[in-house]
């Protein structure tokens, strides 16, 4: 991966550079980190302080920075979101909560038309520099309202950057980097990798917006993917490797900005691309991938149609074979890599 | 109300608000000011010279004056869509403004907000906001930066009737009020949300009256008083200033024109208009009270209108001449 320290040290060494933490308690680091270090940080949002979040990331930030800075908030998504723009346009680095990226929907006027646009309709007078933390993703029985995948909806408002970390050094790396951008950076956390563990270096490191991570190299096939589905994609890599395909796999990082030269150097390189993304189909960013694919010099070294595998175009279902039917799974994606192999489409 | 307001003169309140016969003379003048932009940009519109809408204020000018001459002009404010005359009488350049409006590169948002959209950060105005209520919360964030930064400033949000039946509002108030921010709500109410009258769409008037529900102290006043507003506001700031949290002022007003390019005036009569127009116009209230008193006569009345319409022309000379945005910068300021 990119923008890790170098790895020619002891074992032993290793480990205390780089202790294994969870996704999780990397974003918490990132923003007790921040906090530490610039005094115009604080968050808002709902049941952030005692109960630490409807996910615990905050937990144990209250007793340490205090309620003028850890704002516990009423149930009123849109005007945390507006509270976050206020805040911003007076210098101030707020970090908005919001408990569920479900939510998100009732703030789309805060985080569209108002913290999108301003830095643009004010002639770039105004500058808005806010993360909306927003965990999203299936798989954690929660149903239609609690587990969407919605980060194509924010890509497609100019002025907000996305992001959609895959992994804890990713999660720290890129918070730090998102809370110092300048501009509204919606930052989408996948619910069911809070837990998932990795190894992450102690004290401040940053990852840079609009840098792909090629997460696993390979010379078959592209994937190009983001959150949860990297690691099922990665776990189907491996297991292909056995058989001799190697699928390189390419993790955009930040869905806005996007690397494109990344994904077109694989493709020209592989000559065959799989998108996959949890998100719903329709209109769903691998649409996007596939144009900017399509439109380059890659083109011309496709052996084969390019695919996608994504969320079915239905709200997530309660029942859990339901709800795993909803979004691929690893044999999903181990099928459609061997039907392009083949030729079958 | 006006007859109570009657038994003192108008030399009387100056008095007693402190107020000297030029900074009398001086609001008249930003109110000329404000109707004398109105009635150009009516006017340019008609001349086919505005590319897209504008909200005109004619007939409210009296609750901008009122606010900012009772607050400080580092105050921070947070506008609605109508608010050529905040920004005026925040001491806004007006050629800056009308460049703005004519959609030019000099103009405070380099040509790319319009009327809608003038911001000018410098002084601390926060900007218009084509979305009604839009603006409300983030005097929630302006009033915790201004505790975070311990700033001497309070945040002025202004917003209209149409935007108290936001959700925004009510959750808002209830933040401002739970955290004693330093934000003062305006209320101005114009009648109308577009062409729905609020006594149609909210089922309990005064709108102000809703403050009380969030334990917010709150005034309704005539908002065509030129000193009612005044002293109103004054009084509400000091509160706000010694840390007493929000408070909520509705001021009932009028809008002389449309509601916007588009308005054909169907959902009210010209008898109404005209009414309000001839007996409750904020300006010729003003005026004749000035006259009558001895401190302004009509000529001078007549000169500083003049003086006013100058300003503005000279405006237009200005915006006319600036340069449109060159279209290769089109992509610019997206992000910071």
């Amino acid at each position: 991966m990119q923008n890790r320290p170098p790895t020619q040290i002891l074992p032993q060494l290793w480990s205390m550079y780089m202790p294994e933490i969870t996704y999780l308690e990397a974003i918490r680091a990132a923003l007790w980190e921040e906090m530490k270090r610039d005094e115009r940080v604080f968050i808002i949002g709902e049941d952030i302080g005692r109960y630490g979040g409807a996910f615990g990331v905050t937990h144990g930030m209250l007793d340490e920075f205090g309620e003028k800075r850890i704002i516990e908030t009423p149930i009123s998504e849109p005007s945390i979101i507006g509270a976050a723009v206020g805040a911003a346009l007076l210098g101030m680095r707020p970090i908005a909560e919001i408990m569920f990226m479900d939510f998100t929907l009732l703030t789309l006027d805060q985080i569209g038309n108002q913290a999108a646009k301003m830095h643009f309709m004010f002639g770039g007078k105004a500058t808005v520099p806010m993360v909306v933390r927003m965990p999203g993703g299936s798989g954690a029985g929660a149903a239609a309202q609690h587990s969407q995948s919605l980060e194509t909806l924010l890509m497609h408002l100019p002025g907000l950057k996305v992001v959609t970390p895959s992994t804890p050094y990713d999660a720290k790396g890129l918070l730090l980097t998102a809370i110092r951008d300048p501009n509204p950076v919606c930052f989408i956390e996948h619910k069911m990798l809070y837990k998932t563990k990795g190894e992450v270096p102690e004290g401040e490191y940053t990852i840079p917006f609009g840098v792909a991570d090629i997460k696993r190299p390979g010379t078959d096939l592209t994937i190009v993917s983001n959150g949860i589905m990297i690691h099922k994609s990665i776990a189907v890599a491996n297991r292909l490797a056995q058989e001799g395909i190697e699928v390189e796999i390419i993790d955009p990082r930040t869905m806005v900005p996007l690397d494109t030269k990344t994904i077109i150097d694989s493709v020209t390189k592989t000559g065959k691309l799989l998108v996959v993304h949890e998100a719903c189909e329709t209109a769903g960013w691998a649409g996007e991938i596939m144009a900017v694919v399509s439109s380059s010099r890659a083109f011309d070294y496709l052996d084969a149609p390019m695919r996608r595998l994504t969320g079915k175009n239905i709200p997530i279902p309660y029942n859990r074979i339901l709800e795993r039917a909803a979004v691929p799974q690893e044999e999903d994606i181990e099928r459609e890599i061997r039907a392009i192999l083949k030729g079958e489409y | 109300m006006e007859k109570a307001e009657k038994k003192e003169t108008l030399k009387d309140k100056a008095v007693r608000l402190k107020l000297s016969t030029e900074q009398l003379i001086d609001m008249y003048r930003t109110m000329q000011l404000i109707r004398q932009f109105e009635l150009m940009a009516d006017k340019l519109y008609a001349l086919g010279k505005v590319h897209g809408t504008m909200h005109l204020s004619a007939g409210q000018e009296a609750v901008a004056v009122g606010i900012s001459r009772a607050t400080r002009l580092d105050d921070y404010l947070i506008n609605h869509h109508r608010g050529h005359g905040h920004f005026i009488s925040k001491k806004a350049d007006i050629n800056l403004m009308m460049a703005e409006f004519l959609g030019k590169e000099a103009g405070y948002c380099k040509g790319r907000g319009g009327s809608m959209h003038i911001a000018d950060f410098s002084s601390n105005n926060l900007g218009a906001n084509g979305i009604v209520g839009g603006g409300i919360p983030h005097s929630l964030g302006v009033g915790l930066a201004i505790q975070m930064q311990n700033k001497e400033q309070i945040c002025i949000s202004i917003f209209g009737d149409g935007a108290s039946n936001e959700g925004v509002f009510h959750e808002t108030l209830n933040m401002a009020a739970l955290w004693k921010l330093p934000v003062l709500y305006i209320c101005e109410n114009n009648k109308y949300g577009m062409s729905m009258d609020i006594e149609r769409v909210s089922a309990k008037l005064p709108i102000a009256q809703r403050a009380e529900g969030y334990g917010i102290p709150w005034y309704y006043i005539d908002g065509n008083d030129l000193l009612t507003v005044y002293e109103t506001t004054r009084d509400a700031v000091a509160k706000i200033r010694s840390g007493e949290g929000p408070v909520f002022i509705e001021t009932q007003t009028y809008r002389h024109f449309g509601h916007s390019k588009s308005d054909r005036n169907l959902y009210r009569t010209k008898e109404e208009i005209e009414n309000w127009k001839t007996t409750k116009d904020p300006i010729r209230l003003f005026g004749n009270q000035l006259n009558e008193s001895g401190l302004l006569s009509l000529e001078d009345a007549e000169r500083i209108e003049q003086e006013a319409l100058s300003i503005i022309e000279a405006a237009v000379v200005f915006a006319e001449s600036s340069p449109d945005p060159d279209p290769s910068t089109v992509m610019e300021y997206v992000y910071a």
